[in-house]
């Protein structure tokens, strides 16, 4: 019984839909009340997975702002079933994972963002069509500091 | 207000990145690294070349991986036209232990593979691994004539439709302006040594 459900529960991990720029970008330019924070990452990218615990974290979603994470993988799609989707069931990762499909990142990249080299990992935070991008490694710290920023700026307007 | 000058702080770092990239036409920066034979190659070795194919790559990375195949071909083809290969690996090897220099004298390229220990990606602007930067010797010495990729698919040499990278060299060898001269593309970022 317990081996069943060791062999079953990882198995619950979440589905990972498979999303274009422009889902992507339709998704969090929008008009409400959520600060969007939109992280860039692959399994194979060092950097990211260390720093994905940042965005799990309690103390970030903490705060009084309507936060939604959201993970985009930019794992190759041959390797969804063997690299990404075992990742997650292994780390838990609880926040809503996307994998891009895309082709051409010289056409996609800029669409982000005017500011991003292509270097991963790469933020971008996002609140009623402002936002603010970070490239490189961020710590909680400057994480909330961003998502602050977007909020004051929005007050401020 | 400590958030709003972290994030200051945060966006002059940013625009130093960005400050700090060599532009198209500017003079390309002189350097001295040691290449996989313990010899030194400099930029000013290739004098008599018509131009280098200067690329930031490094062993661990996906991206990089992709494109050793078609860095070969590249030098192949292009140093007999008196445009080779010069690569240069910008990571310590302390986060990836792949990065170091036993493992880039394992892969014994045609080609210099030099180990940057001296901030060169820095003078460039290079930002990840792969990072062209294709270098045309004019008059007055080495410039930049194009940064970015190699071309517009990086998980599938079969699916290339644009060559960016070639395209660019053969509009310098035929004296036309570059069009685009700067593209962009996903790379891992590039782990320094602390100088």
């Amino acid at each position: 019984m317990l081996f069943l459900l060791g062999t079953w529960l990882p198995m619950m991990g979440q589905k990972v839909a498979e999303v274009s720029a422009d889902d992507l970008l339709a998704r969090v330019q929008v008009n409400n009340d959520t600060t969007y924070v939109i992280n860039f990452w692959a399994t194979w990218c060092g950097p990211c997975v260390d720093e994905l615990p940042v965005f799990e974290s309690e103390e970030l979603h903490a705060g009084d702002v309507a936060l939604k994470v959201l993970l985009v993988s930019l794992d190759f799609k041959s390797h969804k079933e063997t690299k990404l989707l075992p990742f997650l069931r292994s780390r838990s990762v609880e926040a809503e994972v996307v994998l891009l499909d895309e082709r051409n990142p010289n056409v996609w990249i800029d669409r982000i963002d005017e500011a991003w080299s292509g270097a991963i990992p790469a933020t971008l935070v996002i609140k009623n069509g402002v936002s603010v991008f970070y490239e490189g490694e961020l710590d909680l710290q400057h994480l909330q500091s961003l998502i602050a920023t977007i909020n004051h700026q929005k007050s401020s307007l | 207000m400590k958030q709003v000058i972290l994030l200051l702080f945060g966006l002059m770092v940013s625009l130093n990145a960005s400050q700090g990239q060599v532009k198209v036409g500017d003079k390309a920066p002189g350097f001295s690294l040691m290449n996989t034979d313990y010899q030194i190659v400099s930029l000013s070795d290739y004098k008599q070349q018509d131009g280098v194919i200067l690329i930031f790559t490094c062993n661990h990375c996906p991206y990089a991986k992709f494109y050793e195949e078609r860095i070969n071909q590249l030098h192949r083809k292009y140093a007999p036209q008196s445009f080779p290969v010069v690569s240069i690996n910008p990571n310590d090897s302390v986060k990836y232990e792949v990065d170091g220099f036993s493992y880039m004298v394992k892969k014994g390229y045609d080609f210099p593979y030099l180990l940057d220990n001296k901030g060169v990606y820095k003078a460039y602007g290079a930002t990840k691994t792969p990072h062209v930067f294709l270098l045309n010797n004019t008059d007055e010495g080495f410039r930049v004539a194009y940064i970015g990729a190699i071309d517009d698919s990086p998980q599938d040499a079969d699916e290339v439709e644009e060559k960016y990278l070639e395209a660019a060299i053969e509009a310098v060898q035929q004296g036309k302006n570059v069009n685009p001269s700067l593209t962009k593309a996903i790379g891992c970022s590039i782990k320094p040594f602390v100088l």
